[in-house]
């Protein structure tokens, strides 16, 4: 006989399908052919029900729990006061480690873990293991009870009259409906300001400027940059020169930054194969904007030998020689480009802002 | 199809409770304290009932007392943390203790963390638990969901409190992404970064909410305070309370058990709460506080001094956020970039992130919730269940969860692309592209292999039960023959490889009205005899007591050369009467 039969009815003639002799005949009187409930096994003893001398060393192993734990927080109780905050001592396996948090936490945890223990080993040999039944009863009310739940509200709505002056039931229903929008116009109206345009305007605009180039400073110094010092394959993580007015009001500095940071990077001016790109740049020296088009996390790590950007937070891929073109990654859009050029001071500035809105995309980007 | 026999054992130990109760009662009356209370608010009766309630016992019912337990350790933690953490934005210049960072200008918020870290005594060490126990929690959440879907527990009554649960396990991950945020860390700032990218991509009213959200421009001074009051108070407060309607559902309904013998769907076999449970249960407690303890003391989380104060422009390599977000960091990493388009009128639809990151998450806790009702329409079973499905009996659904753990697990890899790339010398583009792919061929080979696995263990069962368990024991027969002996399983070990139902499909019946036309009932019908098919069509029967009666017979009269029966009983002498009426099995197909 064949056990395994997997039964499929797909073909119609379903339950033949597959096993000779038997499926037929067992899914016909399936309803009686069934094994029964052999019913609760009997409870087996444990040492401690049976031998007193295994009941007393349960008791005592219990108690012992008990105590280290008592003993734990004690422990604790002193280091707290004895170890100095500045202490700190070589962890086997783990390395430097601050000896307050170690010792406190050790003890904290020994003194909360023992107790578990020793009530969970209290109850395993100790306490009754003899299982209990409890029937079950099924959710439902009875048909009574249901029939008389419906009485009860159907007398408690007929003598609020609602039914018999249903103006009632609509203005209420109105007035309920609307009452949450007051608070809800509170929240949504005053949780702003909105202002989309923002998005799209840095502190790269000369504007911000009275109209002069801007100056490339080093983040976070606030130096100027000269050419010469961005030698080959250099990184500098740049900012406006407009910032340091932010920075001394101590207003908006962070919200300026989140969308001014810039990288600027010296590659050979041969490698770049976009025109505007090295029209924009100066000698190879070429400036981008670090937010990724992303979702707007710093585009900050550069590999030198390939000339990629990557941003680590969800790897798109920029490609410095493709004029920062998406070459990997869920980023969709190149990194915009900040033209820049030399002063006669031979610092690096910035003639123009960027001429896209930079960061991640936002449903008005291209309007 | 589970029968209670009055005459079992189980009835026996029951009757013997009752005696127990009305002897506890007469031997000591109610008085002092207790008195004074039961005159006031009537405790005595909501006593005796906990007292007695009934809670079977299974290693998994643990998980669930994990997550409740380490969620109980977030929220006293999180209040001493509230005592010192200064939920505010506004820059001050560090001058604590922690060398490396003096003078440096950063938040109120990430000053006062590392006050907690550095200048109070034993902040730390709350600091690690409340992390370490959120980090926890959520697991726990998890794998309690997992376990409550493979057994089926989610089954009538208990669609509800699985609704809940979904909701419970939703809200854990936002409260979680909340609380990693509040110490305005490089790390935790370009998270927010990046949910500002999120919300952002949102059609039509991305930029409004995102100025909504920060109170302005991107980050500004609004979303510290704002992140803390739904850390500290919106969204545990919804927690608190939908965990509280979580429990009570459990106590109404009592808990499910697994099938073994003298456990019925009518039933419910265990230890009573007091002493047995409160002791289990309440020590469970210390065992989970102590444990997250001894982690903290030992293995340091978000050390948010490594990382310094949040300021957009630098980052750090291998950011990532805390693990149960990390699935829709990995969809934010394998969604391509192409996907990003302009449509007429201008408009930038992000659907490179939109998808991943603002709808993700909605969608699979409503695909979560809603199965309940999918498997409830599909099987057309409207009976209680209490007792629990063992995996292996419910092929489709444990085959359905395994695709969508495993759907899950790519994203969650995913979200570590660039580790796996720098720790196993990979390229991550090679990585990223497989992902991509597995993210659609992983959960139908999941799906198949489970299925699969399932009803083999199946079989492995019907088999066990027709020719009982393998005894190691080679026999060597006067021919020379080798077989191994079977020995058959006692009543009880075969309970619960036969206990179970398996459905078969549902059967259309004629689909045409009285006119001969397709009715659209016989249309919503034919479909859902098309999921029926689709759960069903695969099946293993459990075995039954005339194929047992057959098997026997067969032995008895196998087509081998049968060895003298004898031999068969001194193998087996010890093994009881019962034992010899299936002797060995000669049909190892």
């Amino acid at each position: 006989m064949n056990d395994n039969e997997t039964t499929d009815t797909g073909a119609g003639s379903a339950l033949a399908h597959g096993s000779g002799s038997g499926a037929v005949e067992r899914h016909a009187d399936a309803a009686a052919d069934l094994f029964e409930n052999p019913g609760l096994p009997p409870h087996v003893h444990r040492a401690a029900d049976d031998d007193p001398a295994a009941a007393k060393r349960a008791e005592r192993q219990v108690a012992t729990l008990f105590g280290l734990s008592m003993l734990a927080t004690l422990v604790f109780l002193v280091s707290y006061f004895a170890i100095p905050d500045e202490a700190t001592f070589f962890f086997p396996g783990i390395g430097k480690a601050k000896t307050q948090n170690v010792v406190l936490g050790l003890s904290l945890g020994f003194a909360i873990f023992l107790i578990g223990i020793g009530a969970v080993h209290w109850a395993k040999t100790l306490m009754s293991d003899e299982e209990i039944v409890e029937e079950r009863h099924v959710q439902a009310s009875t048909a009574q009870e249901r029939a008389k739940a419906v009485q009860v509200v159907a007398t408690g709505v007929e003598s609020t009259q609602m039914n018999r002056r249903p103006v009632l039931k609509y203005t209420l229903g109105g007035a309920l409906g609307l009452f949450a929008l007051p608070l809800g116009l509170q929240v949504a109206g005053s949780l702003g300001p909105v202002t989309v345009d923002e998005l799209k305007h840095t502190i790269w605009d000369p504007k911000d400027n009275g109209g002069k180039p801007i100056r490339l400073m080093r983040d976070p110094e606030m130096t100027p940059i000269r050419l010469d010092e961005v030698t080959l394959g250099s990184v500098f993580h740049v900012m406006p020169e407009t910032l340091q007015k932010y920075i001394d009001e101590g207003k908006h500095v962070l919200e300026a930054k989140a969308k001014a940071a810039v990288i600027l990077i010296r590659l050979e001016p041969e490698l770049i194969k976009v025109q505007k790109a090295k029209d924009w740049g100066v000698d190879g020296a070429v400036a981008y904007s670090k937010i990724c088009t992303h979702v707007g996390c710093a585009v900050g790590l550069y590999e030198q030998q390939t000339h990629h950007l990557l941003c680590p937070c969800h790897q798109s891929t920029f490609d410095l020689t493709e004029d920062c073109a998406v070459i990997f990654g869920p980023a969709k859009r190149p990194l915009p480009q900040l033209k820049i050029t030399v002063d006669d001071a031979g610092y690096l500035v910035a003639p123009q802002g960027f001429q896209e809105p930079v960061g991640p995309s936002f449903w008005e980007r291209a309007r | 199809m589970s029968t209670i026999n009055e005459s079992r054992p189980a009835d026996a130990l029951r009757s013997g409770d009752h005696q127990a109760e009305a002897e506890a009662s007469a031997t000591k009356p109610l008085g002092g304290i207790a008195g004074w209370v039961d005159d006031r608010v009537g405790a005595a009766k909501g006593v005796s009932f906990l007292a007695k309630k009934v809670f079977p016992d299974h290693w998994s019912f643990m998980l669930g007392e994990i997550a409740m337990y380490s969620m109980i350790v977030c929220l006293l933690t999180g209040a001493f943390l509230t005592f010192w953490f200064v939920p505010s934005a506004s820059q001050v210049v560090y001058d604590g203790s922690y060398v490396p960072l003096q003078g440096v200008t950063m938040s109120d918020a990430y000053r006062s963390t590392l006050a907690i870290s550095f200048d109070i005594r034993g902040g730390l060490l709350i600091r690690q638990i409340h992390h370490w126990a959120a980090l926890i929690f959520v697991v726990s959440v998890f794998v309690h969901m997992a376990r409550v879907f493979f057994t089926g527990a989610f089954r009538k009554p208990r669609e509800i409190n699985w609704v809940f649960g979904t909701i419970l396990s939703m809200l854990a991950c936002i409260e979680g992404f909340a609380g990693y945020s509040l110490p305005d860390d490089l790390l935790s700032g370009t998270g927010i970064r990046a949910m500002n990218g999120f919300v952002q991509s949102v059609p039509v009213i991305g930029s409004y909410m995102s100025y909504f959200i920060f109170g302005g421009a991107f980050p500004g001074e609004a979303i510290i305070p704002r992140l803390y009051s739904a850390h500290v108070l919106l969204i545990p407060a919804i927690l608190v309370g939908l965990f509280t309607a979580h429990i009570l559902l459990v106590f109404v309904h009592k808990h499910t058990q697994f099938p073994a013998p003298g456990r019925t769907n009518n039933n419910v076999v265990g230890y009573p709460l007091l002493p047995v449970y409160i002791a289990k249960a309440g020590g469970f407690f210390f065992i989970v506080f102590g444990v997250i303890a001894l982690i903290s003391a030992v293995v340091t989380i978000n050390p948010i001094w490594a990382y310094g104060p949040y300021d957009p422009s630098p980052i750090t390599a291998g950011s990532q956020p805390d693990w149960y977000m990390g699935f829709a960091d990995g969809a934010l990493r394998l969604l391509p970039g192409f996907l990003e388009f302009v449509s007429w009128g201008n408009f930038t639809w992000s659907m490179n992130i939109f998808p991943g990151s603002i709808l993700l998450l909605p969608i699979m806790w409503t695909i979560i919730g809603a199965y309940p009702f999918v498997e409830a329409w599909v099987t057309g079973d409207k009976r209680e269940h209490h007792l629990l499905d063992r995996p292996r009996n419910a092929p489709t659904r444990t085959a359905i969860g395994i695709a969508g753990i495993s759907m899950y697990t790519v994203l969650f890899f995913a979200a570590g692309n660039d580790l796996m790339a720098i720790k196993l010398h990979l390229s991550i583009n090679d990585i990223t592209q497989t992902l991509r792919v597995l993210f659609f061929v992983g959960p139908v080979v999941a799906f198949i292999v489970t299925k699969r696995i399932c009803l083999s263990l199946q079989r492995a069962d019907r088999q066990k039960v027709l020719h009982g368990r393998e005894t190691g024991t080679i026999w060597r027969y006067a021919d020379g023959r080798f077989e191994e002996i079977h020995a058959p399983l006692t009543a009880e070990e075969r309970w619960v490889l036969v206990q179970h139902e398996s459905p078969e499909p549902l059967a259309l019946t004629a689909g045409k009205d009285a006119n001969g036309v397709d009715s659209p009932i016989a249309r919503k019908e034919r479909l859902r005899a098309k999921f029926s098919h689709f759960y069903f069509r695969d099946r293993v029967a459990p075995a039954t007591p005339s194929e047992l009666e057959a098997a026997h017979h067969e032995h008895d009269h196998g087509g081998h050369v049968a060895a003298p029966a004898g031999e068969h009983e001194a193998i087996e002498s010890g093994a009881g009467s019962e034992r010899e009426t299936i002797k060995a099995d000669r049909h190892l197909d």
